[in-house]
């Protein structure tokens, strides 16, 4: 069936509160002055070039489990963009609601459609254009716009107090002393070997990855430290609210914090987003070519430390498992081998998902998506319906998803379509089949 | 009728490759003038190295995901454009107005052959059109100026088969073509057939980042 964003209008405080201050003149001053700043010869040719063939349309999970031709990537560019500039910015406030509903909640940047198009036309970047335009014009969803605050005022996503971190990582080593004597969580240690930093999720309500994290580096027996001040958390949402002074920020004191310790490298926690933010977003927002301090996923961390020998797997994980490809360290770094590799060597029988790799499905959490909270998560569960299939057409019971945002979307289908499947993080099968040596 | 063949051979002619010509140079040169001023930051991580090897999967027929999930568009879009360039270019009608002109000739495509290739994009186009008409999230898409694009091309091999077949008056229908033909080499630098100067720049700069700086293929 064909709709149009019309069709399908929620409702959002962020929202509405943002175009109840909107008038079409107000609207068309800041497009103009965001057009004229910001928007280049990539605007220009992408919209340009752009030949309406409709192949994209099947690199997107929206459409292909709406199956409404309103959820292609091009019919997101041509509900937004295209009126925006045909109009010259001259608007509604009504037609920006839309806007940043396309851009917000029906779009998680994943990237897939580039391997549609043959022109090679970024939709994830026209639709992070259109969320730049909302938010210059101060209409976001309510909930992502909160951990944007929380950013701005904590430097981290969940509003966790400077005490409340330290109390967190002492409290996880506690904890896992009594497991393993020795260990430790070494706090600004100066000249480590590298920093390691995690979401504000973790030591909020996932603090047993900070354990896990804490046990395998110390068997590992590597030099390593976090940092006991603002800018240890890696996540960046204003990056999805289209905030770049914000996520600057962040990926600053981040960057800063790293250099301040003097460490080799920046190893980061399995998160997808995240990594997005400092290896390819923020950093060059800033002004860096690449990174001023190496930035290292643990998928590729794990490998390292599986194939030097410094862990080792007392029995491998019972399969069969499947592997979920993250978009944002696939598509976006390149990492499905060694995944693959890391797999292999903890796991007992994997069966691939089709398609995988680049061309993988996303999980329809992340690029913001679930940060919008409850009432956009319907859309984004129905819109994921092929992955569901997708899931299920493997036929087992384990899937491991080496992404937070993965799993909050995963975990959302999964439900809702009775898969009965349970996710694993690579971090947590490694903690559990390896061989502990240092446990007491 | 003689006077507005001889103006469309003569003088428009002209126009319309010069238009064509520089129209496609300024338009090129002036989209990377921009792209220095406010893409910089982006145009430096084109390299030539992961351009040249994504424009080259992409150039494969199947060669990469997008055409295998659109295999009958892949098909006809390959035979659409193969011909496009060939048959005017290899003409013998053509040839020989290269030749009454400037006095160079080439190797000419049998007459049968292009003539069956002139069917063949006669064909195509209607495809895109059926395609335009029926597909849901093409139609969505679909407006004005894309019709425009598609009349163009259509009209000029149509009117160009029709001519030669001397099917009508070929007087009139010689210059219609040509008028065609000229109005869709003009409609290049300034419509959505600026994809044939742009795309490969699109294309490029996609594969640039994905080579470069996420080290996984966009194919
Ligand atoms: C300045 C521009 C052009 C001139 C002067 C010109 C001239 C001609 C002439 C004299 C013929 C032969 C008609 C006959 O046999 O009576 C012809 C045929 C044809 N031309 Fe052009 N043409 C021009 C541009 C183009 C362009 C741009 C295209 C396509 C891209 C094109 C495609 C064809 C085709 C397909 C035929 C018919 C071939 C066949 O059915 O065998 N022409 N043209
Ligand atoms: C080297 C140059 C060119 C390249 C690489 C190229 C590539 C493409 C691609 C990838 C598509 C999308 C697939 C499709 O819808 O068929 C396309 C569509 C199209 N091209 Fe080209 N093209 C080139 C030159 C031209 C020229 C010179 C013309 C006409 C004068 C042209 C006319 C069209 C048309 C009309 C369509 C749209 C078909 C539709 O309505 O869906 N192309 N081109
Ligand atoms: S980036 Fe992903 S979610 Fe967005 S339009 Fe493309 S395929 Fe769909
Ligand atoms: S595949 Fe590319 S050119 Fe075709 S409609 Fe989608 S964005 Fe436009």
């Amino acid at each position: 069936m064909t709709t149009t964003i019309a069709d399908r209008r929620i409702e959002d405080a962020g929202l509405e509160a943002g175009i109840a201050r909107l008038t079409p003149e107000k609207i068309q001053k800041t497009i103009q002055a965001v057009l004229a700043g910001e928007g280049g010869a990539r605007l220009k040719t992408y919209v340009e070039t752009c030949v309406r063939c409709g192949m994209c349309a099947q690199a997107c999970h929206y459409y292909m489990s709406h199956k409404d031709p309103s959820y292609a990537p091009v019919a997101k560019v041509r509900q937004t963009m295209w009126e925006i500039l045909k109009h010259k910015g001259l608007v509604s406030p009504e037609f920006i609601h839309q806007c940043a509903q396309i851009a917000y909640t029906e779009c998680n940047l994943c990237r897939r459609c580039m391997h549609y198009c043959p022109l090679g036309i970024d939709t994830a970047y026209i639709m992070s254009f259109v969320r730049r335009i909302c938010h210059k014009l101060g209409v976001t969803p309510q909930y992502i716009q909160d951990t944007a605050h929380s950013h701005s005022a904590t430097m981290n996503q969940m509003w966790v107090k400077d005490d409340e971190w330290i109390d967190t990582l002492k409290w996880q080593e506690d904890e896992a002393r009594d497991e393993m004597p020795s260990l430790r969580i070494p706090l600004e240690v100066e000249g480590a070997d590298f920093m390691y930093s995690v979401i504000a999720p973790e030591p909020k309500f996932r603090t047993q990855l900070i354990y896990q994290a804490a046990f395998i580096f110390n068997q590992a027996g590597v030099n390593w430290t976090m940092p006991a001040t603002p800018g240890w958390d890696n996540s960046n949402m204003a990056m999805f609210t289209g905030d770049m002074e914000i996520m600057g920020r962040i990926e600053m004191a981040h960057f800063a914090t790293a250099q301040r310790l003097r460490v080799k490298r920046i190893v980061m926690g399995e998160c997808g987003h995240a990594f997005r933010a400092i290896y390819d977003v923020a950093n060059r927002w800033l002004g860096w070519g690449m990174h001023p301090v190496p930035v290292v996923h643990s998928i590729e961390f794990f490998w390292e430390l599986l194939n030097s020998g410094k862990i080792q797997m007392a029995k491998k994980y019972p399969g069969p498992v499947t592997i979920h490809d993250p978009c944002n360290v696939i598509r976006g770094r390149g990492l499905m081998d060694k995944l693959r590799e890391v797999v292999h060597a903890i796991c007992d029988g994997v069966v691939e998902m089709t398609p995988n790799r680049e061309h993988n499905y996303c999980c329809c959490a992340g690029g913001g998506v679930i940060n919008c909270g409850p009432p956009f998560k319907n859309v984004r569960i129905v819109g994921n319906s092929i992955k569901a299939e997708q899931l299920k057409a493997t036929g087992v019971k384990t899937c491991i998803a080496p992404c937070h945002n993965c799993h909050g979307g995963l975990d959302d289908i999964i439900h809702k379509y009775g898969l009965g499947m349970e996710l694993k993080f690579l971090g947590d099968i490694i903690y559990e089949c390896m061989e502990k040596k240092g446990a007491s | 009728m003689l006077e507005l063949y001889a103006l469309a051979v003569g003088p428009l002619a002209w126009l319309a490759f010069g238009v064509f010509v520089i129209g496609s140079l300024a338009r090129l040169f002036s989209m990377y003038s921009l792209a220095k001023k406010k893409d910089a930051a982006f145009l430096s991580y084109m390299t030539w190295r992961y351009s040249l090897r994504s424009i080259f999967h992409w150039l494969i027929p199947f060669g990469s995901l997008g055409w295998r999930e659109n295999p009958a568009l892949t098909v006809v879009t390959y035979v659409f454009h193969i011909c496009l360039f060939l048959v005017p270019i290899f003409l013998m009608s053509h040839i020989v107005m290269w030749d009454t002109s400037f006095g160079f000739t080439y190797a000419a495509l049998p007459d049968g052959l292009a003539d069956g290739l002139t069917v063949a994009v006669m064909v195509a186009c209607l495809f895109f059109a059926w395609r335009r008409l029926s597909l849901p999230e093409v139609r969505f898409v679909t407006s004005t100026h894309d019709w425009l694009v598609l009349v163009l091309v259509f009209s000029t091999f149509s009117t160009g088969f029709l001519a030669y077949h001397q099917i009508g008056d070929s007087l009139t229908l010689t210059t219609l073509h040509i008028l065609c033909g000229e109005a869709m080499l003009i409609a290049i630098p300034f419509t959505r057939l600026s994809h044939m100067l742009f795309g490969f720049f699109s294309r490029g700069y996609i594969g640039s980042e994905f080579g470069g700086v996420r080290r996984a293929k966009d194919w």
